[in-house]
């Protein structure tokens, strides 16, 4: 493989594509960050992109803010910014043409039919970057238990998410998991 | 503009439809509902637009938060961009777009920062480790969710586009974009082929 001598440029080409492949949004490219990141670039390990989801998780903001967690962690805050603009320019742009382009005709079916098509497509997405996640974290059965606990609370209740992050964050800390 | 395009006489009623907010106040309403969004800007940026300015009704904000959801990338983001064009020309859409993206992205940075100094000191290793089991959870929960409608409605075609990808994703790890290239369209025409079947 060739060198690459310009680590900001990478960020930039490889976040532009992969934004416009973002069907369903962030969570949905969460599979391919850590494709790229991981086993491709070599920017981080397996751990280190865990950690970060963690991060992006807990902190304000739309999610897609994990690539500026990666930008910084591949070239600092210059690759931060750079990061986070060339995954959320390309696809606003295109968001604004289509908003102007379907003004003008509306009471076309298609909108509904590709919307529709793309549903399951994201969700599997989504699914795969779980179970990649997974294979990081849950290396132990107390671990194993605390995602599954996480996931029936979030999906049977309206609990807050925060305390499901201060229970792991504790059950870590405590060095349990 | 607007007020000149209104059918009725100048003492008509108006229904309060508030006027278009400034470039600025969009920056400000777009940072505030950003980095207020604990657990998704969703929720905050239907509350702030819908219910706080009634800049959009209900309606509205469905109907370009589904067009922002079925193009690509951050749906969210995509979102300040539309409405904040539709307001105030392409200066409010960079506005919105910049309040939503640059505050969170200061704190993420900051957070990266302090993670590439103390990232390897054992407790915040263990901790992050304990959230991280946290987060995967909800994104499950999150999975499960969506999966639901179609489980319900028995949808078989689409529950296998969503197998075959979650297979070649997830286990075989094939690329993103050479899997999607042929999902997409087989998805749309299977969609396709299915509305006529019910509708025939």
């Amino acid at each position: 493989m060739n060198p690459n001598p310009n680590p900001v440029w990478a960020l930039v080409s490889t976040f532009g594509l992969l934004s416009l492949f973002a069907v369903g949004g962030a969570n949905a490219a969460i599979p391919e960050m850590q494709r790229i990141a991981v086993d491709v670039r070599h920017w981080m390990t397996d751990k280190q992109f865990s950690d970060i989801y963690a991060i992006s998780q807990l902190s304000p903001g739309p999610n897609v803010l994990i690539v500026t967690l990666i930008g910084y962690a591949v070239a600092g805050i210059l690759g931060a910014i750079a990061a986070t603009f060339a995954m959320c320019v390309p696809t606003a742009v295109l968001a604004y043409g289509v908003s102007r382009l379907l003004a003008r005709q509306t009471g076309s079916r298609w909108p509904a039919i590709i919307q529709a098509a793309l549903v399951p497509l994201s969700i599997g997405l989504m699914g795969a970057g779980a179970l990649i996640l997974t294979q990081t974290t849950d290396r132990s059965f107390v671990a194993a238990f605390v995602t599954g606990a996480a996931a029936v609370l979030a999906f049977a209740t309206k609990l807050n998410p925060f305390w499901m992050f201060l229970a792991g964050g504790i059950l870590g800390f405590a060095g349990v998991i | 503009m607007p007020s000149d395009s209104l059918p009725a006489g100048p003492s008509a009623p108006v229904i309060p439809k508030s006027v278009p907010p400034s470039v600025i106040a969009l920056f400000l309403a777009f940072a505030k509902m950003s980095v207020a969004g604990f657990g998704g800007v969703l929720y905050w940026a239907r509350r702030a637009i819908v219910d706080q300015h009634r800049w959009m009704s209900a309606d509205e904000f469905n109907e370009t938060y589904a067009l922002c959801h079925f193009l690509p990338g951050p749906n969210i983001v995509n979102l300040s961009m539309v409405f904040g064009a539709r307001l105030r020309g392409i200066a409010g859409g960079i506005a919105a777009f910049t309040g939503l993206l640059v505050p969170p992205m200061l704190i993420m940075t900051a957070l990266a920062a302090l993670y590439a100094r103390y990232g390897e000191v054992d407790a915040l290793r263990r901790i992050l480790g304990g959230v991280s089991c946290a987060a995967v959870g909800l994104l499950i929960a999150n999975v499960l969710r969506m999966m639901a409608p179609l489980v319900r409605r028995r949808d078989v075609a689409s529950l296998a586009m969503l197998v075959v990808v979650f297979v070649t994703i997830g286990l075989v790890r094939l690329p993103m974009p050479l899997v999607l290239l042929v999902a997409i369209p087989v998805s749309i025409a299977v969609t396709f082929a299915v509305r006529r079947k019910v509708s025939a």
